[in-house]
């Protein structure tokens, strides 16, 4: 009987031990960051860590659902964090984001105002996020397959392309699409408007050929598809990667999404924090990160070096008619995201 | 307390901490709301219409996945019995062979060979057949599940056979039975309890095999698997999710008891 109680004695030690040199490491000098999947150059982590000391623990998640999942069942805990505005809106409500001074911030001159005022619609002083990156969703399209030009978002509902486009795999995207078709606001609490967009997504889904999330991009550049909703720095990157394909925002007008940085509230060392919040716009790094990303840059030393290429595409660059056409998701209250999640569930099952 | 319970000391630990603690914050999920109070309704939420869809779908493709396992594994496991001692473990080797390779990672590569511009549509061209849409369909998705499966059906089936004296066989065939009356009157009623183990090792993961669903079908098919993850990761509702999971479970549990009464042994000595 002893011994078996030793045994298990040592078990339950060697355990616990396991689960504090986790905890431990945390203390020390290091930061915990949680962005979305290829959204920062792991190049800038390591300047970051080879100039500074600070060891930087990264984590990534897919989409801004996941990232506020895994967020908040509080398994791991992390010092700042990158998501979209919406869910920044729904962190900042929740007490998740602790208030900061974004001008002690040595590059914080590099950040154009216009992108501070864009976040105020969900952070009205300017207090808890930093912008990133910023972009639209819009049509990926290859030039040689479609007849004609495109610039609607008609082309995925009146079957002229019944199986040969893809679908974002992603519920608000989905509905932003059917509502904007419909000439209503991407941010409706109206049922009837909403169940409107159902329908005619209803009707659509046998035309759909897939609904994916990352992948969209490389159907179109492997030519399995011949159009594809995609985030705008994807739509670039696309037609990069192949000649003639197309990223266009349709006339209908689109969302427009600013992704930003914010510290949370669990976040000890918040030096740490601004420190890595100072990196990601200073010059250099900010233009690494740019060249990997791909996405519409908040910063002006980008902003001014861009190729002449980059200046003239839609995707990267686009005018100010089509921002000003555009609307920036708010979050839903709970009646209408449960409702939009129900929706979502019966597209799916259909 | 003898020695050797104290032996199985790491996997009870490993249990308690992977499986009990687990089922029981997954059933206490389940048994109430938001606020936490008692409830059965995500419980009950199994029987709304687009639970129930899900369900049906999954049962039928699990069905039909099993069904097209059994039948494309019993010739194999038949002509294994013939093989020599080498010939036999070389075809375990090369079934067993591919499942060393992450099972998402051999679905990418089966998904790039379905797909429109893929292998397979590029061989229907040279061969001047016209090109089939197979990707992002139910046949991809079962093709899918099938071929990740097919190999615990395989050897479950093979190590009941691998059983049958020859002499029964013999006997038979010297009493002038052909290769059918073979079949149907000795290999298969004894081989019942490898087909019901592999029945259950293969009915019950397709069910909820739902990244198969996600990157086979394009995520146009919900598996009632696809629903319960949807409830955990998109919509946060952990309670729904528990809820069907369940639900689910206690459904599984009560097919495998089901197969299970009538097979005393299990038939799992050979290979695992």
């Amino acid at each position: 009987m002893k011994k078996k109680f030793v045994v298990v004695v040592f078990m339950v030690l060697l355990m616990s031990s396991c689960l504090m040199c986790g905890c431990n490491k945390a203390d020390e000098n290091s930061i915990t960051v949680f962005n979305y999947g290829m959204y920062m150059d792991p190049e800038v982590l390591k300047i970051f860590e080879e100039e500074t000391g600070i060891k930087v623990k990264y984590e990534e998640a897919p989409t801004p659902e996941e990232l506020y999942t895994k967020y908040k069942s509080g398994a791991v805990k992390y010092d700042v964090l990158c998501t979209s505005e919406y869910m920044l809106q729904r962190l900042i409500n929740e007490g998740e984001l602790q208030e900061v001074d974004f001008s002690t911030l040595k590059n914080r001159d590099n950040i154009g105002d216009e992108y501070f005022d864009m976040c105020k619609s969900f952070d009205p002083d300017n207090k808890y996020v930093m912008p990133y990156f910023w972009g639209t969703v819009g049509i990926l399209y290859d030039k040689e397959k479609v007849h004609g030009d495109v610039d609607t978002w008609d082309v995925l509902f009146n079957g002229e392309y019944a199986g040969e486009f893809i679908m974002q795999n992603s519920m608000r995207d989905a509905y932003m699409v059917a509502l904007k078709q419909l000439g209503y606001s991407i941010n409706t609490t109206n049922e009837a408007e909403l169940r409107e967009a159902q329908e005619l997504l209803i009707d659509q889904k046998p035309d759909v050929q897939s609904y994916l999330v990352d992948e969209v991009k490389d159907e179109l550049v492997a030519g399995n598809a011949t159009l594809g909703v995609v985030y705008s720095g994807e739509g670039y990157y696309a037609g990069e990667e192949r000649e003639g394909l197309v990223y266009c925002i349709p006339r209908e007008g689109t969302n427009l999404w600013i992704d930003c940085f914010g510290v949370t509230k669990d976040c000890k060392n918040v030096d740490n924090a601004m420190k890595f919040l100072d990196y990601l716009c200073r010059e250099d790094c900010a233009k690494i990160n740019f060249d990997y990303v791909k996405y519409a840059s908040p910063y002006l030393s980008v902003i001014e070096t861009m190729t002449d290429k980059e200046k003239a595409s839609s995707a990267i660059n686009p005018s100010k008619e089509i921002i000003n056409n555009c609307e920036i998701y708010v979050q839903l209250p709970q009646e209408t995201t449960d409702l939009l999640n129900a929706l979502w569930k019966e597209l799916k099952a259909e | 307390m003898n020695k050797r319970s104290l032996w199985s000391g790491p996997y009870i630990l490993w249990m308690i901490g992977f499986t009990v603690i687990p089922f029981c914050m997954i059933l206490h999920y389940a048994l109430t709301d938001r606020d936490g109070a008692f409830t059965f309704r995500n419980l009950l939420a199994m029987f709304e219409p687009v639970h129930l869809k899900a369900m049906t779908v999954s049962v039928e493709v699990a069905f039909f996945c099993t069904v097209i396992c059994i039948l494309l594994a019993y010739p194999l496991v038949i002509a294994m019995k013939r093989l020599g001692l080498f010939g036999k473990s070389y075809t375990i080797l090369v079934l067993i062979l591919p499942m060393w390779i992450n099972f998402i990672l051999r679905l990418l590569a089966l998904q790039m060979i379905l797909s429109n511009n893929g292998v397979l549509n590029h061989i229907f061209s040279i061969l001047g057949l016209p090109p089939h849409e197979l990707a992002n369909t139910r046949t991809a998705m079962m093709i899918g599940i099938v071929y990740d499966y097919l190999p615990y059906m395989i050897v479950s089936i093979y190590n009941s056979v691998a059983d049958i004296d020859d002499d029964i066989i013999e006997a038979a065939r010297d009493l002038g039975a052909g290769s059918l009356t073979v079949f149907f009157r000795i290999i298969l009623p004894l081989s019942v309890p490898g087909l019901l183990s592999g029945i259950v090792m293969v009915f019950v993961p397709s069910m909820t095999s739902f990244v198969t669903a996600n990157i086979m079908a394009g995520g146009k098919i919900q598996l009632i698997g696809n629903i319960i993850e949807q409830e955990f990761i998109t919509t946060m509702d952990w309670h729904l999710g528990s809820g069907l999971s369940v639900i689910l479970m206690i459904f599984v549990l009560l097919s495998m008891a089901f197969t299970s009464r009538n097979d005393p042994d299990y038939g799992m000595s050979k290979i695992w």
